[in-house]
């Protein structure tokens, strides 16, 4: 009878099993094809997602229930607008993402505030808008599992991605 | 970015959040499915989602954070007359109109817990039904006497937990039941009555 009247929708959870995402892009590079960024590590090539994850830093993190940058995420923003201007081929697509207490709802919403906090600051800061795109995956895509505040704290974040 | 959408209690139209991308600010609008003519119901830099109509389709219970944190209020159909319902300690989300027209069920948080309960459709007489470490996605029976929603369990740094189910249970509080499926349930939705 029961099951008559329910129609449930049965999803894979996803959001425990989703392992930590790898967001160190490519690996090992042939550094006589490539040139790097100044005074880093050889092996990652300029301009490249791997060197703005080393050398600049491709991520913000967010107080709860916030999408206002802090003075630590202009910071990384600072760097990320002076990095996008000396490469200027690169487009990128900034992430807002959510941690999990809070309904699917309003954290796709959250995120999207987030992402475009981030969008924003970098157009102001020059970027032309026609390179960057945004895009909220609200609680969906925890970047660390775990239901503590260290995780969570993690998992509050604007993330740049190069996108080619 | 188009999300939240619920139909009207006649299926003519649906209510959802729409996120302008030039704003990223989510405002909630009706679309009148045969016409497609889409209206404007909310107007507020706060986040503006997750809307529910009431059964006799007049009015719309929503979630906002116009106040300063997640709480629910309500509006006619037309976006008029908007007044916060939620009055407890704890932030609010994903409310949903009875059937029957006499309760709204919500999700609300309060550090450490989550909590799924209901409250006059002016917010008075508040009471929650169950709470857990996670809890989301009311849904009522179409008799406007059970809901269904789902639990999440903690989960570890190694992978583990994180296990979700989905439960049944009486508004009264009583009788609560696991839905047994296959994996892992979440988000479920109960059919309307044949």
């Amino acid at each position: 009878m029961l099951k008559k009247l329910l129609l449930l929708v049965v999803t894979g959870f996803f959001l425990a099993s989703c392992a930590a995402t790898n967001t160190q892009q490519g690996g090992d590079v042939d550094a006589a094809s490539s040139s790097t960024s100044s005074g880093s590590d050889s092996s990652i090539t300029a301009g490249t997602q791997e060197d703005l994850i080393v050398n600049v830093g491709d991520r913000v993190f967010f107080e709860f229930d916030s999408s206002e940058l802090t003075v630590d995420a202009q910071a990384t923003l600072d760097a990320q607008a002076a990095w996008l201007m000396q490469y200027a081929d690169t487009n990128i697509t900034i992430e807002g993402h959510a941690d999990e207490r809070g309904t699917r709802e309003y954290n796709l919403a959250l995120g999207d505030k987030r992402a475009f906090a981030v969008y924003s600051y970098l157009a102001q800061a020059g970027i032309d808008t026609n390179r960057m795109e945004y895009i909220s995956w609200g609680k969906e895509r925890p970047e660390v599992v775990g239901s503590d505040e260290t995780a969570y704290s993690q998992n509050r974040r604007g993330v740049t991605t190069v996108t080619n | 970015m188009t999300f939240a959408p619920r139909f009207s209690p006649d299926s003519k139209s649906v209510v959802m959040s729409f996120s302008d991308s030039k704003t990223a600010n989510s405002e909630i609008y009706s679309m009148d499915l045969n016409t497609r003519s889409i209206t404007r119901l909310t107007n507020d830099s706060g986040i503006d989602t997750s809307p529910s109509y009431s059964p006799d389709g007049e009015k719309i219970v929503f979630n906002s954070d116009r106040s300063g944190s997640p709480q629910l209020y309500i509006m006619d159909k037309d976006g008029s007359n908007i007044k916060r319902i939620s009055k407890g300690k704890g932030v609010y989300g994903n409310p949903v109109w009875s059937p029957r027209g006499d309760l709204i069920a919500f999700v609300k948080n309060r550090k450490p817990n989550f909590y799924i309960g209901v409250m006059d459709t002016n917010g008075d007489n508040e009471r929650i039904i169950v709470q857990d470490f996670a809890l989301e996605s009311p849904a009522w029976s179409p008799n406007g006497r059970y809901l269904i929603f789902y639990r999440q369990q903690k989960s570890n740094l190694d992978g583990t937990g994180g296990e979700t189910t989905i439960h049944f249970i009486d508004i009264t509080g009583y009788n609560e039941r696991i839905i047994p499926t296959p994996r892992d349930g979440s988000d479920p939705a109960w059919s309307p009555l044949l």
